[in-house]
């Protein structure tokens, strides 16, 4: 029953060169993924990395198109979910999948009641639930409506619903993201018992401190691929941010490009030595802001910082440590808790969408298929989306400078192909950005929020994107650049801050600051006293 | 400029044609299925609606009412809502229009009578409209359930205000209106005579064309659209999502209204229990198969109502049920080809490349 007696065998899980695709997006390319029994493993990497894809393939939900899947030694390539709830593979999913109107005893039968006859033995049910509960140390009370529970409460109903199920191998999907601190520490409790009992656990998080906390190895995945494998024992935490965010060749080419460009060194030199003369007048100052996410938690924890014109401020951090919500916050697109927002010198802080652009304030969306494009207009339409007050005349859109617009743009901005009128949708990533890009820099602004600009398009639209924010900086504007690319941030910035749990743990002038500085700070093992 | 109207033309044509095509081959084997020959039943269908004048000015009467819904469904789909509710909004709004109607006397000019009951009309569809559009928006209460059980409300409201305190007696009906009567075609054009075709259809006429201006020209139109296509887009673009929503249901409903104007002001003069008839729900067909666009509900309408009419042309060849199957396999052929009904199935999706 201990560890060391199995580790002989064959490992519980053992995936290799697992390809997936949806579409034109590889999720996975020669993914590969080996957890012996008993231990925890953490699977680590930013949003997009391919750490669900590869867990679905796991529990049967999806199809590798290329590779193998072999669970205790026994080839299973392309099962179904059945089968691998049979061999004893449960997932916990971030969104739970209980029935809120039963209670906890009937969620964790469901699908498996014990009879009494015909009838539903429901006693049985919960003396089985709480004989589990005693167990396992998940501490539930078996009678009580799912609808009733508080979220920590709900996610041990369903680790239970899945070890009723005879569960041997437990995936977790981001269970903390959900969970109070008390919280995650009880559930670290329950793991490790779990383990010690012969269980094997495959966590699914990018919080790094955790990964430290409770793993025993580690699998680091990045666009698809599995980087490195490593024992938590034997490495750090910035080692393990090192190779989450880590560069790639064209990344290496892009921060050469940017610093060879010594004209725009120049002028950045310029404008911080005006600053520190006149360091009163900021563009944009944000004041003790807090910020609500969707379920109720603070996702901006009072975060302090101005920006002066003529500056870009970056902000790296893992993804999901508040900054979507800190710019939808300040574009006006999510409601402000506490705090305040100012553009120069008038309060936004109540304002809406509409008032914030008037006041001079710009913002290219992290999403553009979601937010920045509406892909079934006109490329035309799509350079007026938000503006569409300045070109309208008594309610009447002006379709002739609608064109004019587009027009300019499409040639300011090198769209390609040069056509106003083709819907968005027919657009490459690169020129689709480029659209957002033009509307929000071909106007007058005196803010710019730039969030993830080159998220997605090819390198020589990355190129152009970045000249055109380093000539807004030239032009006096103020920018805000959150990119999930360290190098990105670090090739444009002036200043550079790092959230980390919704707070700045650090602002720090961009000469001072590398990826190994960065990365320390973006995993929460160093903070600045605020 | 003119390539863009094109394909602007050819998304509006293209699958009502192809569900048209598709019915036709339906409606050959049902028809043999009676043993009677595919052509002479067109043909009688044809000559009953298209080939004289009663027919056709009965086609063109039916195709205003369903004008009107149809736009008025078209709208709320635009938006990203499904009025479900025409049913209630086009019997509420011929309600409203006969209740100003019976308010006023000979006297009072036509030139005002009738904008009067016009607007009766719409605000009397309006108000059903505006009722889901307030609760979407204040409590999140989804727009097909509130409009669908408000069907029932308003039916079984007029039906009891009718029943048991305006009508004459013996019947479910008001008292024919002192003033606001649209003449009939058969006034100017004799040929016309005894159908109920009345200048309504010059009001759907400027009700499409309006509705098209409004969609395509129009600030508030852009934004509408924007919210029906991509609502968190539209919010990114300084659009209240929750204003355009009221906007459209209220708008909706009051254009559903308008249609009462047809069998209140324009063929009977009164207001009738049962007045709606199914046309609402037949609205939900036509804009389907107008793909949303104006002028393709124009054409959906009259595509709907020669169907209709045509039912009881060949009655004695074929059960006029199977004109009702024939209506059924076109919603269905057209469901399966419109991208708007697409997207919620789920089917022919793209997927999203970065």
């Amino acid at each position: 029953m201990t560890a060391s007696a199995e580790t002989n065998q064959s490992p519980a899980i053992l995936m290799r060169g697992i390809d997936k695709s949806f579409g034109s997006v590889r999720a996975n390319r020669a993914a590969s993924l080996e957890v012996l029994r008993g231990e925890i493993h953490a699977l680590v990497g930013e949003n997009g990395a391919g750490k669900s894809t590869l867990m679905r393939i796991l529990g049967g939900l999806q199809k590798p198109d290329a590779g193998t899947l072999e669970v205790n030694g026994k080839d299973v390539t392309g099962w179904t979910t059945s089968d691998a709830i049979a061999a004893g593979i449960g997932v916990v999913h971030q969104h739970f999948m209980l029935v809120p109107t039963l209670t906890v005893a009937e969620n964790i039968v469901l699908g498996q009641e014990p009879k009494k006859g015909v009838r539903f033995d429901y006693a049985w049910a919960v003396a089985e639930v709480e004989t589990l509960s005693k167990e396992t140390g998940l501490v539930v009370r078996a009678d009580q409506k799912v609808s009733e529970l508080s979220v920590g409460e709900a996610q041990r109903v369903e680790i239970l619903k899945t070890l009723f199920r005879g569960a041997k191998i437990l995936v977790l999907d981001e269970p903390t993201a959900v969970l109070s601190p008390p919280e995650v520490r009880d559930l670290w409790v329950v793991l490790r018992r779990l383990r010690d009992a012969g269980g094997t656990i495959v966590l699914i998080t990018h919080r790094l401190d955790e990964v430290i906390e409770i793993s025993d190895v580690i699998t680091v995945m990045r666009a698809g691929e599995t980087v490195t494998r490593l024992e938590t024992g034997k490495t750090t935490p910035a080692e393990i941010a090192k190779a989450m965010v880590g560069r790639d060749v064209a990344l290496a080419a892009r921060q050469a490009a940017g610093l060879t460009d010594a004209g725009d060194a120049g002028d950045a030199a310029q404008h911080m030595g005006a600053h520190t003369s006149a360091d009163a007048a900021s563009a944009l100052s944000v004041t003790d802001l807090v910020v609500m996410g969707s379920r109720g938690t603070r996702e901006v924890d009072g975060v302090t910082f101005s920006i002066r014109p003529g500056e870009i401020l970056g902000l790296a951090g893992v993804e999901g440590n508040g900054q979507t919500e800190l710019i939808e916050a300040l574009a006006g697109l999510r409601a402000v808790e506490s705090g305040s927002i100012r553009i120069g010198s008038r309060d936004v802080t109540y304002d809406n969408v509409g008032q914030r652009r008037d006041a001079g304030l710009s913002h290219i969306p992290e999403d553009r298929h979601r937010r920045g494009l509406i892909l079934d207009y006109s490329v035309a339409d799509n350079l007026v989306l938000g503006r569409q007050r300045e070109f309208a005349s008594r309610g009447m859109l002006d379709g002739a400078r609608i064109a004019a617009n587009a027009q300019t743009q499409i040639e300011a901005f090198d769209i390609r192909p040069p056509s106003s009128s083709l819907p968005a949708r027919s657009l490459s990533g690169g020129n689709q950005q480029k659209v957002v890009v033009a509307r929000e820099m071909g106007r007058e602004f005196t803010v710019l929020l730039a969030s993830q600009p080159t998220r997605g398009v090819d390198v020589g639209a990355i190129e152009f994107i970045h000249s055109r924010i380093r000539e807004a900086r030239a032009a006096g504007k103020a920018i805000l650049l959150v990119s999930a690319e360290l190098n990105e941030v670090l090739a444009l910035a002036d200043r550079i801050a790092v959230m980390y749990r919704g707070r700045f743990v650090t602002v720090m002038p961009a000469a001072d600051a590398s990826e190994d500085v960065l990365g320390e700070y973006m995993i929460g093992s160093k903070k600045d006293a605020a | 400029m003119t390539s863009r109207f094109r394909t602007q033309l050819e998304e509006a044509l293209f699958p009502p044609i192809i569900a048209l095509l598709i019915a036709l081959v339906c409606g050959d084997l049902l028809i043999m299925s009676y043993g009677q020959s595919p052509a002479t039943v067109y043909r009688l269908l044809l000559e009953g609606t298209w080939g004289n004048a009663y027919g056709f000015g009965q086609v063109l009467y039916k195709a205003t009412t369903l004008a009107f819904t149809g736009l008025a469904v078209s709208l709320g789909i635009r938006a990203g809502l499904f009025n479900v509710g025409a049913e209630g909004q086009l019997a509420a709004g011929g309600f409203a229009a006969a209740f100003v109607g019976l308010h006023l006397t000979s006297a009072v000019p036509w030139l005002i009578a009738i904008p009067l009951c016009m607007m009766g009309a719409a605000v009397g569809g309006g108000i059903v409209g505006a009722v889901p559009g307030y609760l979407r928006v204040k409590f999140g209460a989804h727009e097909v359930i509130v409009t669908i059980m408000l069907n029932f409300i308003v039916l079984a409201l007029l039906n009891w205000l009718i029943a048991n305190h305006i009508h004459v007696e013996e019947t479910l009906h008001t008292p024919e209106i002192g003033a606001g009567a649209i003449p009939r075609l058969d006034a100017f054009m004799p040929a016309f005579h005894g159908s109920a075709a009345n200048l309504s259809m010059v009001v759907a006429a400027i009700t499409a064309l309006a509705g098209w201006y409004y969609l395509f020209r129009s600030r508030r139109g852009f934004e509408l659209r924007a919210v029906g296509l991509q609502p968190d887009a539209a919010e990114y673009g300084g659009v209240s999502v929750r204003g355009v929503w009221f906007r459209a249901l209220t708008l909706s409903g009051a254009i559903a209204g308008l249609g009462g104007i047809n069998y209140v002001l324009g063929y009977k003069h009164y207001y009738e229990d049962g007045l709606a008839g199914g046309a609402g729900f037949l609205g939900i067909a036509v804009a389907l198969v107008g793909r949303n666009h104006p002028l393709g509900v124009i054409i959906a309408a009259l595509f709907f109502a020669t169907l209709s009419q045509g039912g009881l042309a060949i009655h004695a060849f074929v059960p006029k049920q199977m004109v009702e199957v024939l209506q059924g396999v076109v919603i269905l052929a057209v469901a399966m080809s419109v991208p708007e009904v697409r997207r919620v199935l789920r089917l022919g999706r793209k997927p999203v490349t970065a």
